[in-house]
């Protein structure tokens, strides 16, 4: 069972089977892979504790109500199968500001978590934007050879790309 | 007998939960629930995360269409235009640059004790749906719907059956692989 504690596996291996797990989503649930219409959900969940069914009556929570659906559940899962894979090789650890960031930018925690909280809410707001994600779109939308899909995906990548040169 | 599946909600939540763990499984097994990983990816340097994308649509591709001409499965492909999946695809991108992780890679950072991903990532995203859930009555009777082209897929633009677009895509995006091999990235 060697390969479960590995570190890291071969990237076409990992791509391989992601692709064959698309396929079991489409069979078995009738559903692309994709995470952020969960982040969508909750954002609403939150506004409903806060102001009560009233949240309810946004336009886009009607489009996409703040409920518990199969996406929610696999954006949960995502976080505990890393977590168990981690666990088993060893590289799970808590850790506030990433050794890349840390060699350009410093390890002040407060600036990581300002810019990361910055880019969070840039993604949250063009991925229901764009509708949808790297996921979404990136895998989902290419693999479905969707027009919205390959743009969106050429979005992503150029933004992301000229962003990362402006920063590092 | 699939289709009952495909309704029953309780069910689906245990498949949704359990595709979940194999995702962030490989997500993480990959690398790409690591911060360098995927700035390496938009700086250039490192494409692993290309790599793994590019291997899931290959056989994502080629096994979804073999699904549907079996009679499997359905296309579900989102309806875009200019103004949505363009321009919402950069926002998305400045926003990837800047945090370094997806809404799908934050979860599975987060699962690795990456709390940039959590206390940055997961709540600026939630924030930033937020903000378009209370915009979207504004945006969608205007930019969302420039130069709309709906549920358009490649096949249907280039008016031919969905093979002669699969079998071609998927031997470029094998030969990019290749490319990248030899150049040695």
């Amino acid at each position: 069972m060697e390969w479960l504690t590995a570190g890291r596996w071969s990237p076409y291996l990992v791509g391989l089977g992601i692709g064959l797990l698309s396929c079991l989503t489409f069979l078995l649930s009738d559903k692309a892979l994709g995470c952020t219409t969960a982040y969508d959900r909750t954002s609403g969940m939150i506004e409903r504790l806060f102001r009560g069914r009233k949240a309810l009556d946004r336009p886009y929570f009607q489009k996409f109500p703040p409920e518990v659906d199969w996406q929610w559940m696999l954006v949960a899962g995502i976080v505990i199968g890393s977590f168990l894979s981690s666990t088993l090789s060893g590289q799970w650890r808590l850790q506030w500001v990433p050794p890349v960031w840390a060699a350009a930018h410093g390890t002040s925690v407060g600036l990581r978590l300002a810019v990361a909280t910055a880019g969070g809410v840039l993604m949250g707001l063009g991925s229901r934007w764009a509708d949808g994600c790297t996921s979404g779109h990136g895998i989902s939308g290419t693999l479905q050879l969707a027009v919205s899909g390959w743009l969106a995906t050429a979005g992503f990548f150029a933004g992301g790309v000229v962003t990362a040169f402006l920063l590092y | 007998m699939l289709d009952r599946l495909h309704t029953a909600k309780g069910a689906q939540r245990t498949l949704g939960l359990a595709a979940g763990i194999a995702f962030g499984f490989l997500l993480q097994k990959g690398g790409a629930t690591d911060y360098g990983v995927i700035m390496g990816q938009l700086l250039l340097t490192d494409f692993t995360v290309v790599k793994i994308m590019v291997s899931a649509v290959i056989t994502g591709m080629l096994g979804v269409h073999l699904l549907r001409s079996l009679g499997f499965a359905r296309l579900h492909p989102k309806q875009g235009s200019l103004g949505s999946s363009a321009l919402g695809g950069l926002i998305f991108g400045v926003g990837f640059g800047l945090l370094g992780y997806c809404p799908g890679t934050a979860a599975g950072a987060v699962g690795e004790g990456r709390l940039d991903a959590l206390f940055g990532g997961v709540v600026g995203i939630l924030l930033g749906a937020w903000i378009f859930a209370a915009l979207f009555p504004r945006l969608r009777r205007s930019i969302l719907n420039w130069c709309d082209f709906g549920e358009m897929t490649f096949p249907e633009l280039l008016r031919t059956g969905a093979w002669n677009v699969v079998i071609p895509a998927a031997l470029l995006l094998a030969g990019f692989l290749l490319l990248l091999e030899r150049t040695g990235l």
